[in-house]
């Protein structure tokens, strides 16, 4: 299939900016709605006291966190994938790495407030600042949970930036098709933008270090994040093996977060010519890499627990393999492993739909993969006197099915500020691909050999 | 010298009463939170009674095993509190500083031995309940963890009292609200510094030994018993 021509590629992609329907305001709408909901059930959760929800002694930590993780997973979709693809040069990638930078910068933003949810007394948070109080007290930077406040603003601020680099030319873009209030908006944010050869030189060169920065930053989230767990001595959380699973973990439910958002889009904003099955191919194959890591990690963690035999970590290791988490347990494994593995392997079976069907099953098997480490682990340590269990209560499942529209509102928003498809990027594409048919012409025509 | 306070608990003793845990409640502000939600896991006991059956029917025996905070000399729960409301004392003791604190339940997840709780609501006391507070202990607020002190206010009142005579303090004379409610002489508190304090003497004891010692947090209760819990349940 081939790509529209240059004019008409501005057009289909700047139509959802410059054209509001009567389906997204219902969209806004109802999204908004259950995005208060949300909101509210916190408020609800501060003013009565976390007592409201299914937290108890011994499970401190529950959904939140579990959300929490999700969601920082989730953000690794873009700005890794995006910067890989950027820096290997894979020309395919074009119209893939907006959507999914832009699922990085929400997912994070997201994942950022589920800390400040859990909290007992979520307005004193500013104590994690290390700002200059008169009593000398600064945070403890021998805890995790500092580290992951310093890694999650350094990554939500490289994102950022990754973010709104490319999007420059597109903002000026706009500004020139704008009018009135929105064209000194758009003034604003293109930065004085001209398309002279040394900008495009200046962003080229500020894009690449961008890319070579945030891919040290993406795996060092994960690894922080993982250390929230790895570094306390509760049975099968105090574990080499954490850093490398949860960034692996988190690159696969990015990836599956990606191409459903991808699926998503297509439809919605009608971009079959441009999101190609071959993307979904592509990216198809990249999920069953990571599923097929996943894997290889879980098997590693499972066999040399049991095999060392540790009572401590026997006792969460069991509940999990063949009781009361073991229904969780095998759900995961399905969702993650068993269905994508054939989806994605058989050629013929690799189809957008089935990608699509195995991305849903995979985001559903990250999200309780988190839950299985922090649940379990929580409910079964120490001695047997004070094990426990969770059931979760409302608040958490309408705070969590709150973050889920939260991302979608934010998505719909965005989608009428920016083209969630890079024209420029696109157009260049375009030009080298005409340069590159033409110089194949030449060689023709010489009578060479390709 | 500065005191290192430390408790030995003996199981031989430990009748199970509870009268430890009734105390400790009195003593330190702990309100009781009702059957339904101490059945949602709500209940906060700084210390408690762990009740085990061992051996396999009829050959059975009931052991208690009282647990408080073990006061760790590597605490696990104080490197992870991100706003240091978990910090070492100088006397050794883990203290919780509740103004600081909060509440990402972080220590107690750290905890192996779960002596640490989170306040889920405003403490309530039922009248006249509410009259009988005590005035040395501050009440902590929804969202901040609390746990075991070694009744700090006791120790600290019975400094200044031995300040003001210019004497050090003697052995046994500060107690916490569990100890001096034991009724079996089973819980013993004293410095640990002293090496003549009845506790130091019976730590050394070799009926000794510490709770989960394999983990490595180095606690300052040390439980005495006859026999090892493992091999007292096959006889």
């Amino acid at each position: 299939m081939t790509p529209p021509a240059a004019n008409t590629l501005a057009e289909d992609l700047l139509a959802p900016v410059l054209q509001t329907t009567r389906k997204f305001y219902v969209a806004v709408a109802l999204l908004g709605a259950v995005v208060l909901c949300g909101l509210a059930t916190w408020g609800y959760q501060m003013y009565n006291g976390f007592g409201v929800t299914g937290y108890n002694w011994p499970v401190y930590w529950a959904l939140h966190e579990t959300n929490f993780v999700f969601w920082i997973g989730i953000s690794h979709a873009g700005t890794l994938i995006s910067a890989i693809l950027r820096l290997v040069n894979a020309t395919w990638r074009r119209p893939v790495t907006r959507c999914a930078e832009v699922i990085t910068v929400f997912a994070l933003m997201i994942g950022a407030t589920f800390p400040l949810i859990h909290l007992g007394r979520p307005w004193l948070a500013f104590f994690l600042i290390p700002y200059p109080s008169e009593r000398g007290i600064w945070p403890n930077y021998r805890s995790p949970l500092v580290w992951d406040f310093f890694a999650i603003n350094t990554y939500l601020l490289g994102s950022v930036l990754f973010l709104l680099l490319p999007m420059i030319p597109d903002l000026a873009l706009i500004r020139d098709r704008a009018s009135g209030w929105r064209h000194r908006i758009y003034r604003v944010f293109s930065l004085g933008w001209q398309g002279t050869p040394r900008q495009w030189h200046r962003l080229e060169s500020a894009m690449h270090i961008m890319a070579l920065v945030i891919l040290p930053v993406a795996v060092s989230v994960h690894t922080i994040v993982s250390f929230d767990f790895s570094m306390a001595i509760v049975p099968m959380w105090h574990s080499t093996i954490f850093g490398p699973y949860f960034v692996a973990g988190a690159i696969f439910s990015g990836v599956a977060a990606l191409i459903v958002v991808m699926a998503i889009l297509r439809k919605v904003l009608k971009l079959e010519q441009y999101l190609l099955p071959l993307h979904f191919q592509n990216l198809g194959k990249l999920l069953l890499l990571m599923s097929l890591l996943w894997g290889y990690f879980v098997f590693n963690e499972r066999l040399t627990t049991w095999y060392g035999n540790s009572p401590h970590e026997m006792n969460v290791f069991w509940s999990t393999q063949n009781g009361e988490y073991a229904p969780l347990f095998w759900t995961m494994v399905l969702l993650n492993f068993v269905i994508p593995f054939p989806l994605l392997t058989v050629k013929k079976l690799r189809s957008i739909t089935a990608t699509v069907i195995a991305s849903c099953g995979v985001i559903a098997g990250m999200w309780l993969e988190r839950l299985l480490i922090i649940v379990p682990s929580l409910a079964r340590k120490g001695s047997p006197y004070s094990w426990g269990s969770y059931t979760p209560e409302w608040p958490e499942v309408v705070i969590m099915v709150s973050s889920f529209a939260a991302m979608a509102l934010l998505y719909t928003l965005f989608s009428k500020l920016v083209p969630l498809i890079s024209v420029w990027e696109l157009k260049s594409g375009e030009h080298s691909r005409r340069k590159a048919a033409a110089r194949v012409q030449d060689v023709e025509t010489a009578g060479e050999l390709i | 010298m500065p005191h290192r306070w430390g408790m030995t608990v003996d199981l031989d003793r430990c009748t199970g009463c509870e009268a430890c845990v009734v105390a400790c409640h009195a003593e330190n502000n702990i309100p009781t939170v009702g059957p339904i939600e101490a059945g949602r896991g709500r209940a906060k006991h700084w210390i408690r009674v762990e009740r085990y059956w061992e051996g396999e029917f009829p050959d059975v025996r009931l052991k208690f095993r009282p647990v408080l905070c073990q006061q760790c000399d590597n605490a696990p729960c104080e490197p992870v509190c991100p706003t240091y409301a978990s910090s070492h004392t100088s006397e050794g003791l883990n203290a919780q500083i509740y103004n600081r604190c909060i509440g990402t339940r972080y220590c107690a997840n750290a905890c192996p031995y779960n002596v640490r709780f989170f306040n889920f609501f405003n403490p309530e006391w039922e009248k006249p309940l509410n009259l009988q507070l005590n005035p040395d202990v501050s009440i902590r607020e929804q969202g901040v963890m609390e746990k075991c002190t070694f009744c700090v206010q006791r120790i600290n009142a019975g400094k200044i009292g031995a300040k003001a005579e210019g004497r050090e303090v003697r052995d046994g004379e500060v107690q916490p609200a569990c100890v001096q409610s034991c009724t079996a002489n089973a819980l013993v508190f004293g410095d640990l510094n002293d090496p003549e304090s009845a506790v130091s003497r019976l730590s050394r004891s070799a009926r000794g030994s510490k709770l989960l010692e394999e983990l490595g947090a180095q606690p300052k209760v040390t439980y005495l018993e006859k026999e090892s819990w493992d091999d007292s349940s096959r006889r």
